[in-house]
């Protein structure tokens, strides 16, 4: 395994510029979750570091050897793909093998053999071996996929999106077993996602990305308690992180146009009244969204408290998270 | 009770379009089986009117296609007695077999340069058409409408330069130039075909062979090729059917070594002007190639096998 360097990369496309001066240390070992919109550049840096794209400029080293000018076979990475991830003319066994059978890797059979099967375990895919890639459903298709990642032993695994057309079961299944795997291999991953609770449970790190620019890289509690902007603050946490006018209970804190409240910031019982507009009862948990001079505030509550929609319920803010008039924070 | 489903087509439906692929398929073979069924007429047959459709076969066709004749006396026809079957059917004419005729190699003319030039094509159209698809080229475009202009008129029309150049290069009569000839008019059609073969095979494929190790002429060959196959097939078997079939360049610039079937054919004479039922069993063996290859590859030709494996 190796750490992944980027230096001042930028990549544009036409007059779009889809990754801008990023500089980004992936450390060895570390499972790093790239979050952002569609078009902050999640797939184009993983394409840049993958091989897939030439460099505009800047250097990408893995383990210390600047890849600039290699081909991706020369790189040692692996790629799950977020969709056309298998090859429709092998079969599940050939689609596994078809890594390890490579000119460069040159694996021979028996363990060749022995990787498919021990990698089709962890898969649940044992019995679809034989099977064409085409007679798969989506779900054992991307599993094959991550499995075809797998049974190598590359520098770095770079996975776009690879859960996102699995069931909610599956992802979760899924999820715990890449990180025990990432856990066990010592594993460098760069993992790209939409989904928050991936990024907090299997990161050890969190890159946000805005406009081709990296705008915030720590642990997954830093961004979530520490984020440097509201758009950083906006990336994680669920319910999203509510963002107010500053002085809406009262003065505002010194030079904060906006402040923001995680949910489990809104205290309850004391301060201004809110309307409560809709009660969400979620078994574990229940979801309170209020209304306060014109805006929605989404607080959580007991499960077994008895708020009912139409009633009134004071809040005060703690541990506000304090924006200046651009968005950055301030405090 | 029935079921009723807006999609599966209803009995009368499938009934009418059954109909109607039963008398096309009869309308288009009824030229091929009248061929064939003359291959096995007799020359007197073969001519009389009305058309006769109920005959006695004989093989007397098979066996003028394939031999020279010559006419013999009495004397010498009486000292020797007919050996095998095909002389019995000559002798009826009062005469011997001289020797076999040059359809044979004509024959294999036709293959060596219609299955060479097939191959040519393809291989040359194949991988022009992945590098039209894949790689950013200058004038890309052009270049296409380039070569698809080729096709714009008529091939014979530029026969005299073609006819002037060959004799020049010492390539007329040659295998090499019809080769060469037939792939040049094919390659125009080989390469558009094919690059909207390769242009639905999504790129992903070819960057998830990357990543696995392999350089770009191995991803194009273990995992471009496969998924072309029914592109290649289809456009093979069009690539083979001009080849094969091409008459007015064979006649213009071969006569010998390298003339093939098509312009050897209709030369066949046999007693009393063109021998009919020869001509007729020449065409019918002239058939079977493309037939075969085309069977061969039609399950090629039902698509599908590739696609399926994409999520989309």
């Amino acid at each position: 395994m190796a750490d992944v360097k980027l230096t001042n990369v930028s990549k544009s496309f036409g007059d779009t510029a889809a990754v801008h001066a990023m500089d980004m240390t992936i450390p060895d070992g570390a499972f790093v979750v790239l979050l952002g919109p569609t078009g902050a550049g999640k797939t184009t840096t993983l394409r840049l570091i993958a091989g897939l794209e030439t460099l505009d400029q800047g250097e990408i080293s893995i383990g210390g050897r600047v890849v600039n000018t290699e081909t991706p076979a020369q790189r040692d990475i692996a790629m799950v793909f977020q969709q056309y991830s298998l090859y429709p003319h092998l079969t599940v066994r050939q689609n596994l093998e078809f890594p390890l059978k490579s000119p460069i890797l040159n694996t021979p059979k028996d363990e060749i053999a022995r990787k498919v099967e021990e990698v089709a375990e962890v898969l649940q895919i044992t019995r679809k071996l034989d099977n064409k890639a085409t007679e798969l459903s989506g779900g054992e298709m991307q599993r094959v996929s991550i499995g075809r990642a797998l049974v190598r032993e590359p520098q770095v695994y770079l996975m776009d999106e690879p859960l996102s057309s699995l069931d909610a079961k599956l992802r979760t299944d899924l999820r715990v077993e890449l990180k025990r795997i990432q856990m066990t291999l010592g594993a460098t991953i760069l993992y790209v996602t939409h989904d928050q609770i991936e990024a907090m449970t299997m990161a050890t790190h969190v890159g946000v990305l805005n406009d081709g620019k990296l705008v915030q890289f720590g642990t997954p509690r830093e961004i979530y308690e520490n984020p440097n902007s509201v758009y950083v603050a906006s990336r994680l946490g669920q319910p999203r992180i509510n963002i107010l006018p500053a002085d809406i209970f009262g003065t505002a804190p010194k030079n904060a146009h906006h402040i923001g409240l995680r949910p489990e910031h809104v205290q309850q019982g004391e301060g201004r009244a809110a309307r409560i507009d809709r009660v969400e009862r979620l078994g574990d948990h229940t979801r309170l969204h209020l209304h306060l001079d014109g805006h929605d505030i989404i607080t959580l509550a007991d499960p077994h408290a008895g708020y009912t929609a139409g009633n009134e319920l004071q809040i005060a803010p703690r541990d506000p998270l304090c924006f200046d008039a651009r968005g950055d924070r301030i405090y | 009770m029935s079921s009723f489903s807006a999609t599966a087509p209803s009995a009368r439906s499938k009934w009418f379009a059954g109909t109607l692929v039963i008398l096309y398929a009869l309308i288009t073979m009824i030229p091929l089986a009248w061929i064939m069924l003359t291959g096995f007429k007799s020359p007197a047959d073969a001519i009389s009117y009305p058309p006769k459709v109920f005959f006695e076969p004989t093989l007397e066709g098979y066996v003028n296609l394939f031999t020279t004749r010559t006419r013999q006396t009495d004397d010498f026809l009486a000292a020797n007695p007919p050996q095998t079957w095909y002389e019995e059917i000559v002798r009826q004419y009062d005469m011997v077999i001289a020797g076999p005729s040059k359809f044979g190699e004509r024959f294999l003319n036709s293959v060596i340069i219609g299955f060479g030039s097939t191959f040519l094509s393809i291989f040359l159209g194949t991988l022009a058409a992945y590098a039209f698809s894949r790689f950013k080229i200058p004038l890309a475009d052009d270049l296409l409408f380039f070569i698809l202009s080729t096709r714009m008129m008529p091939p014979i029309a530029v026969a005299i330069p073609i006819f002037l150049m060959y004799r020049q290069l010492g390539l007329s009569d040659t295998h090499l130039g019809m080769i060469l000839l037939y792939t040049a008019v094919n390659i125009s059609l080989a390469v558009w075909l094919l690059k909207g073969f390769i242009d639905e095979i999504p790129r992903e494929y070819e960057e998830a062979a990357l990543i696995d190790g392999y350089t770009r002429f191995q991803a194009f060959y273990k995992v471009v090729l496969p998924q072309a196959a029914t592109g290649i097939a289809s456009t093979a078997i069009f690539c083979l059917i001009f080849a094969w079939n091409e008459y007015a360049f064979a006649v213009l610039l071969t006569s010998g070594t390298a003339q093939t079937a098509p312009p050897f054919i209709p030369t066949i004479i046999g007693v009393g002007g063109l021998d009919w039922p020869a001509v007729a069993a020449g065409a019918t063996i002239f058939l079977l190639p493309v037939m075969i290859f085309t069977v061969a590859l039609r399950k090629h030709l039902l698509r599908g096998i590739t696609f399926g494996a994409v999520r989309k």
